[in-house]
């Protein structure tokens, strides 16, 4: 795998697939929008603006190669994310705040 | 609708793993590409998937046969931008079908040697400026019918392409009927030709929904996976039920003698097109299907030392830099 991911031992001519980002006009983070193929970034760059943000969608893109993507397995959702379960304590609601200390 | 007679795959998966993937479907989950599926959901996604982007593809050509000879300024441009949307549509779908593991390219090779098909409706020749209006809002229409439910299907690539193609869609239809409002209000001759594109358009519009379902053999499994997301006659009727009034708003007649409102029903009743005439399309003998398949192998094969010299380019730009490090 070569430094921008692009698989050169496989024979095939296939332009890479790119990751799309998004940042919107409300200042959020960039959001990823979709994908699309590109031989190089610059390409990846111009196809983005043109598939992907044709009706002012976006004031900043982000194209990633998609096999530079490390992506977590579904069969680990469960020791991923369980542990989130029973820790309700993290959420400011588990605490019961009487009324009379007005705000907070 | 762009996927017609998708023949779906039975599944010789494991008993067991079938049935907790058919509980995910049943409890509204999305399943995402690197989930465990059946085989035959793959399978089914793909063609389906594959075929919907086949045509947003193929359906470029009859309106791209207009651009130059829009009759404003304005209107060439809000056709071109009408043409672009789809070349997207195809290119999201394309995206979503490679979630289950095949390529564009695969993709495409199969459309150019009829091994994928694309829908029926582009097999039609588009004539005059009236077709314009007629396709923008039939075939769009007709379109939309069966987008908007899939935005809810199964599989979240595919549901997500939905959404982004649904938000673009609508657009579509208003230019079209603009189009159609704008010849009926104009002189005779005019009206003459936006009745005559609706004459030609409203039966391959209706076959867009595929066959009737007590002749659709593949809907339940379909159905059942969510990726079939209503019967082929439950959107048919819907499309005719919305369709009617806006042609009498317009003042054209649809050109179906037996059209009646069913009081009862409180659907319209109308006759069913021309089923031999839709297999013959299917079968590669409609009006434009040599033509079309001429176009896109043309633009594949004359463009081939684009993808090429891009590729070698790109790859030649890496060694460099690298030898720079
Ligand atoms: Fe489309
Ligand atoms: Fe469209």
């Amino acid at each position: 795998m070569t430094q921008d991911g692009n698989d050169m031992t496989a024979a095939k001519r296939e332009w890479p697939l790119w990751e799309v980002f998004i940042r919107g006009q409300h200042g959020m983070s960039h959001r990823h929008v979709g994908s699309l193929h590109a031989a190089d970034a610059a390409m990846a760059m111009k196809n983005a603006r043109d598939v992907y943000t044709r009706r002012y969608e976006g004031v900043s893109i982000w194209v990633v190669p998609s096999v530079q993507i490390t992506a977590s397995n579904p069969s680990d959702k469960g020791p991923m994310f369980d542990p989130a379960d029973d820790k309700t304590y993290r959420h400011p609601t588990f605490f019961d705040i009487p009324d009379d200390v007005g705000a907070m | 609708m762009y996927a017609q007679m998708i023949k779906s795959e039975a599944s010789q998966d494991d008993p067991e793993k079938l049935a907790a993937f058919q509980a995910r479907i049943d409890r509204g989950e999305k399943i995402e590409p690197k989930d465990w599926m059946p085989e035959g959901y793959r399978k089914t996604l793909i063609r389906q998937i594959g075929q919907h982007a086949h045509s947003e593809i193929v359906g470029q050509l009859p309106e791209g046969n207009w651009v130059t000879r829009a009759p404003t300024l304005e209107r060439k441009a809000i056709l071109l931008a009408k043409v672009q949307d789809e070349a997207g549509h195809g290119l999201y779908l394309y995206c979503a079908a490679e979630t289950l593991g095949i390529s564009r390219d695969e993709m495409t090779e199969m459309l150019l040697d009829g091994r994928m098909k694309y829908s029926s409706i582009f097999n039609y020749p588009t004539l005059t400026w009236a077709d314009m209006g007629a396709v923008g809002w039939l075939v769009d229409g007709a379109a939309i019918m069966n987008q908007v439910p899939l935005q809810r299907t199964s599989y979240g690539p595919y549901a997500r392409a939905m959404v982004r193609i649904c938000k673009e869609e609508s657009f579509h239809q208003r230019q079209g009927f603009d189009v159609m409002m704008k010849m009926c209000q104009g002189s005779e001759a005019q009206k003459r030709m936006a009745q005559d594109a609706l004459n030609r358009f409203w039966f391959p519009s209706l076959m867009m929904f595929g066959p009737s379902d007590k002749d659709s053999k593949h809907s339940a499994q379909s159905m059942k996976w969510r990726i079939k997301m209503n019967t082929n006659d439950e959107l048919r009727q819907k499309f005719v039920d919305q369709t009617v009034p806006q042609a009498e708003y317009l003042g054209l007649t649809v050109p179906d003698p037996d059209l009646t409102w069913n009081e009862e029903t409180g659907h319209y009743d109308f006759t069913e097109p021309d089923w031999a005439e839709f297999m013959e399309v299917l079968a590669g003998n409609g009006p434009c299907n040599r033509d079309r398949m001429e176009a896109r192998n043309r633009a594949w094969d004359e463009g081939a030392w684009v993808r090429e010299g891009l590729m070698a380019h790109a790859t030649k730009q890496r060694a460099v830099s690298v030898a720079a490090e």
